[in-house]
């Protein structure tokens, strides 16, 4: 295995002695592009532009094209406008967000402050995690620094450009990640995904024009414009530049965060992580969040971590939140856990994924403890598909995919359960 | 207009539309729940997908707005299976107690199932129990029944403006429940009865009456507030089980107040009248109808030849027919001393009532002021157009004598006693730049007073004079000041009328002698037509006196309390609005007239019929009517154009340190409301307490030397130097709110 290149993007200070710091920032070219964006150097469209050139894709699970997605704000259009980092990292898996707030958080501010110039927008909010009281302390103590330093609050380095930037702290409900759900608790609703269009860019935080990005998104903005939208995109694979974080976790001998170039083959992440744990065999991999579509360990020792690659594997990159498991794993224990996440989860609003996910749980539990019938398998890909395409958010989507794959690929081990009572390694 | 098309059917629609209308407009069923007509969009029940060429996913018509040459299948294998599947999703959970729910045969769910559910449910798990709270006398929950369409709680975000109800939790675990345990108190709440699809909630009072195809539904008119909301009533065995709104988008929309929609609660009261009765010898002798009239003219023969003598009080919630055959009768016997405006104790000047907008046009106002009115207890509906404009865009001043909880924004208010409401008018007109009488020409105009009076100038303006001041000592002032301000401003001014049919009496020109006057002088005999004078009027007692002093006191009611029975020495049992065909005139100066529902109980009788026999008993000409319609053309014929004028009065009425204000319960008002158990439960009845600035326990309310005590409640709402007194309840009758004065 060649040497594979680590944390070029968002991790790249976090080896650095207190790297959260703004003087560490700094000291290694922190802060240099927002003063050239204010001096005019780089204009909005430029940025656009070479934004659109580094073809960053939406780090937050969906891969929607950064710079596409900045160039739906008419900057000058009247009135408030708003720019949202989604940190409410809450999806199984995940948890790539939370090195960037402790270990970087000034670039990841340093990225909000030019997308807010960008859109035309005043005011940014950081939704975090509600339990990510560490990072959420980290971050927030570096907006008091950027504001010290004078590069937040009114006329900004005496630019005549504001922008104030809050942290807002979550309430522990997973479906505040949803960019509506997430828009709605900042404004002091329970959070529930809106019925879409309007889409937020017309009709966002407030009823105002709104971009909502994810946190490794724009905090490879700053890296973007310094290094060059060419740079970003040469490291990644056509279609999807840059460097991603893969959260690795599950049975590896060293789970964490890796941020390597796009498109790295997956043997090469798994080598990355210590490989699997206490030298067992690979049984199956999911890729992307517990809301991305299993894959057994063939089809991913073939694929590479890159959009294309993961979806003729039968997935999704998602997150880049890898779930390791090996060959001793019950995948009728994992999928329960993974419905009973979603049964929970479920906002309850529409009527498909209110309903669905408790009855997709109920019926992989019942399974899972031995009283599950013949037609409880038809009955689980009947109410799965059920619930597919027909809610208002992606959330029951995500719950059907999970019970979807594992009985695609893992089927006999759920008629093992049916069938004797326990799982294809319990001795009968 | 484009053009799409549903099933291969072309329709016609606006671009943007939303495809749910498109398709109703075209008769074409789309099943829905959350969707509602009145409320905004949720899109969460998912029952109205469709398919739509193009689309990857089935799409809620509800929020799909059509584009030019959209092609749409409601039917088609994709929109069937998506249908059928959020079907199946929302029985699972649903306990299908059928049997023993109120809502069986009128529910949506049931409906929509019996089209889009299977026979065999393939659910075998446990279902989700909710527990119910109890929300207060008016609506029953069965929460496990809920489907979670928000309707209800939108009703009270969007419609009424108070967001009792809300969803907390998520999941499965998500529940529609009041704001941590309170009850609803919202004078509308009933309507959300109207939204639920399903058994979730229900009407109380209706609870187990009947089922829903056992009744018969009639059209009619309610009879409890000037808004003359349409409505049906439905019967069981001739008696009257249920009220529920008929729409009608220029006066109650498809709304209802509580008070319209339970008021019939009250119609079998223990005391209601069923047979006719005469009193001889002291002992109370029940009577055939016959008998009874000719006991009528026996009766007031004697006082014939001195109508002077006779005074008529009749309620103004009676119908034009009962009214004009009263006047009628009365007028060819030479009685002149005929009086209708019950709460009113200020008579100086003619005030003309009357809403000189259109409901719709209220929703179109820039400005509104209000002078002295709890306008959410005295005409919900109209509250809630005020309120639809006020979310528009419009301004709203209060002047008051209390700052009321109100149910959208107020810009400014002015919050005095009654005597310095009317200087505080007065200001407001002086800086509209009005010639003001002695005593007020010297009012001191503030910044805020010109803004007052700027604000009336915009286009699309109005001032609204309600109960408040109506009842107030100082009406004349306040609704003269009002006409003047208008005139100068050119805002449209609007003596708002309370009773049902207040606009109908005034057209009748059916009052001859003031309340006041009549109290004062007293009269021989009297004919009371559905007054209870003691809670009808301020007065109290001294109203109760005028007719035990009389002589002969003939009394056409539906009920009879332990007092009209005192008083009385006939009593002749009438239907109530439910009961008779009729016509009330609404304040907008509609006349709406309705058939009758059912029949009174026992040998009780529509008044109109009982009036018609009686001109014949007492040999007048011209009561030969078959039809109530016939009686309806001649008062048409007889309509007197009431003058627009409002003179100021002759001399200000005098202020005090402490004035007492009547406050009349929004369910005191008549008297099938008073019996109404369940609105005397709700929030919003009357508390035998005075409410004012002052920390004391208890305030002494005396009329010369007749005192009562009642407990005080200290509310920072009301303005300094205000009591107010409630009226038309048994612990105020002794010192009533017209001439009571606090006891230093």
């Amino acid at each position: 295995m060649a040497e594979i290149p680590l944390n070029e993007c968002c991790y790249r200070l976090n080896h650095l002695d207190r790297s959260w710091d703004i003087d560490v920032y700094m000291a290694n070219g922190g802060y240099e592009v927002w003063k050239k964006v204010l001096a005019g150097e780089l204009t909005p469209q430029e940025i656009i532009d070479e934004v659109k050139t580094s073809n960053i894709r939406g780090r937050g699970g969906a891969g929607f094209p950064t710079g596409l997605k900045w160039s739906f704000m008419n900057r000058h259009a009247p009135g408030p406008k708003y720019i949202l980092c989604n940190s409410d990292e809450g999806e199984p898996g995940t948890f790539k967000d939370r090195d960037i707030l402790r270990y970087n958080p000034h670039q990841l501010i340093e990225g909000m402050m030019i997308a807010g110039y960008v859109i035309g927008a005043n005011t940014g909010y950081n939704y975090i995690r509600g339990e990510f009281w560490e990072p959420y302390k980290r971050f927030d103590n570096a907006v008091k620094q950027a504001y010290e330093a004078g590069l937040l609050g009114k006329n900004i380095l005496g630019s005549g450009w504001d922008f104030d930037l809050y942290t807002h702290l979550g309430a522990g409900a997973y479906i505040c990640g949803e960019e509506t759900a997430l828009i709605e608790s900042i404004e002091g609703k329970k959070g529930q995904p809106r019925f879409k269009p309007p889409f937020p860019a017309s009709y966002g935080l407030y009823g105002r024009p709104t971009t909502i990005n994810n946190t490794e998104t724009l905090a490879s903005i700053p890296m973007i414009l310094a290094k060059g939208g060419k740079w970003f995109a040469d490291l990644g694979v056509p279609g999807a530049g840059g460097t991603k974080i893969y959260a690795v976790s599950g049975h590896v001998e060293k789970p964490g965060n890796y941020e390597v170039r796009m498109g790295t083959p997956f043997k090469d992440l798994l080598a990355l992580a210590g490989g699997v744990w206490k030298g067992r065999k690979l049984k199956a991999v999911i890729p992307g969040g517990s809301s991305t579509a299993v894959l057994p360990a063939e089809k991913a020792m073939e694929m590479n971590m890159d959009y294309d690659s993961i979806a003729k594997a039968g997935s999704f990159l998602g997150a880049g939140s890898v779930i390791i498991m090996d060959e001793t794993t019950d995948m009728v224990k994992a999928l329960e856990r993974l419905t009973w996440f979603y049964y929970e989860e479920s906002c309850g609003q529409c009527t498909p994924c209110r309903e669905g996910t408790g009855w997709m749980y109920r019926i992989v539990h019942r399974i899972r403890t031995g009283k599950g019938r013949p037609e409880d398998i038809e009955m689980l890909k009947d109410v799965s598909g059920k619930i597919m395409g027909r809610v208002i958010c992606g959330l029951g989507d995500a719950a059907s995919i999970p019970v979807a794959s594992f009985l695609e690929h893992f089927e006999h081990e759920f008629r093992h359960y049916i069938e004797h009572g326990c799982s294809i390694y319990d001795r009968a | 207009m484009i053009k799409i098309e549903i099933n291969g059917q072309v329709v016609e629609a606006h671009e943007g539309d939303m495809l749910i209308d498109v398709a109703d407009s075209a008769d074409i069923p789309i099943p829905r729940f959350c969707y509602h007509k009145k409320l905004s969009i949720a899109a969460n029940c998912r029952m109205c997908l469709v398919e739509v060429e193009g689309a990857p996913k089935a799409m809620p018509a509800c929020a799909t707005p059509v584009t030019d040459g959209m092609k749409v299948f409601t039917r088609s294998p994709k929109a069937r299976a998506a249908q059928k599947a959020v079907m199946e999703f929302l029985l699972i959970n649903h306990p299908l107690d059928c049997p023993i729910c109120d809502q069986g045969g009128e529910c949506e769910l049931q409906d929509v199932a019996f089209e889009y559910g299977d026979d065999v449910g393939k659910y075998s798990e446990a279902k989700r129990v909710v527990p119910d709270h109890d929300v207060g006398p008016l609506i029953a929950t069965d929460m496990t029944r809920c489907i979670h369409c928000t309707r209800c709680v939108r009703f009270g975000q969007e419609i009424s403006g108070l967001m009792e109800l809300g969803a907390v939790g998520r999941s499965e675990w998500m529940e529609i429940t009041t704001f941590v345990g309170k009850s609803i108190t919202s004078e509308i709440s009933g309507n959300i009865i109207d939204l639920c699809p399903v058994g979730a909630l229900t009407s109380k009072p209706f609870r187990y009456k009947a089922r829903a195809w056992e009744l018969k539904a009639a059209p009619a008119i309610a009879a409890h507030d000037s808004l003359g909301s349409n409505i049906e009533v439905h019967t069981y065995h001739g008696k009257v089980m249920r009220v529920v709104p008929r729409e009608n988008e220029a006066i109650n929309e498809v709304w209802l107040s509580d008070r319209d929609r339970f008021a019939y609660t009250g119609l079998y009261a223990d005391d209601r009248l069923t047979v006719p009765m005469v009193k001889r010898n002291g002992r109370w002798d029940e009577v055939e109808w016959e008998e009874a009239l000719e006991a009528v003219a026996e009766q007031l023969r004697p006082y014939l030849d001195r109508p002077e003598e006779i005074a008529v009080l009749a309620s103004p919630n009676a119908t034009v027919e009962e009214l004009y055959l009263l006047k009628k009768l009365t007028d060819v016997l030479g009685i002149r001393r005929r009086e209708w405006r019950l709460r009113q104790q200020d008579f100086r000047v003619e005030v003309p009532l009357g809403l000189k907008l259109g409901l719709d046009e209220v929703e179109q106002l820039n400005h509104v002021l209000v002078v002295g009115s709890h306008l959410r207890h005295e005409l919900p509906l109209l509250n809630l157009r005020v309120r639809k404009a006020q979310l528009a865009g419009a301004t709203v001043h209060m002047l008051n004598p209390m700052d009321y909880a109100s149910t959208f924004d107020i810009a400014d208010r002015l919050i005095v006693k009654p005597s310095e409401m009317v200087r505080q008018l007065a200001a407001v007109a002086k800086a509209a730049g009005a010639e003001l009488p002695t005593g007020l020409a010297d009012v001191a105009v503030t910044d805020q007073h010109r803004a007052w009076a700027e604000a009336l100038k915009q286009d699309k303006t109005a001032i609204f004079v309600g109960g408040v001041a109506r009842m107030s000592r100082h009406y004349a002032e306040l609704a003269a000041l009002a006409a003047v301000l208008c005139e100068k401003t050119g805002a449209s001014v609007n003596i708002l009328p309370l009773a049902a049919n207040e606009m109908g009496a005034q057209a009748l020109d059916f009052a001859g002698e003031s309340l006041n006057d009549m109290l004062e002088k007293g009269a021989k005999a009297v004919i009371t037509l559905g007054v209870e004078p003691e809670y009808d009027t301020l007065w109290g007692e001294r109203a109760v006196q005028m007719l035990e002093r009389a002589e002969r006191v003939i009394n056409l009611t539906p009920f009879a309390n332990a007092r009209a029975r005192a008083y009385s020495d006939i009593l002749l049992p009438v239907a109530t609005a439910y009961e008779t065909a009729g016509t009330l005139v609404n304040a907008t100066g509609t006349w709406q007239s309705f058939k009758q529902v059912t029949d009174a109980p026992g040998d009780a009788k529509p008044a109109w019929k009982v009036l018609r026999v009686l001109g014949n008993v007492l040999d007048v000409d011209g009561f030969d009517y078959v039809h109530a319609d016939q009686v309806l053309e001649e008062a048409r014929q007889a309509v007197a154009e009431a003058s627009a004028e409002i003179a100021m009065p002759d001399a200000l009425a005098a202020g005090g340190e402490l004035e007492v204000v009547p406050s009349l319960s929004l369910y005191s008002t008549d008297m099938v409301v008073r019996r109404a158990e369940p609105l005397q439960q709700a929030a919003g009845a009357a508390v035998a307490e005075a409410v004012s600035r002052l920390e004391m326990e208890s305030l002494t309310l005396c009329c010369e030397q007749a005192c009562v005590e009642l407990p005080n409640r200290c509310d920072e709402a009301v303005a300094e130097g205000v009591v107010f007194e409630p009226v038309a309840i048994d612990e105020t009758l002794t010192a009533p709110a017209a001439c009571a004065e606090v006891k230093a």
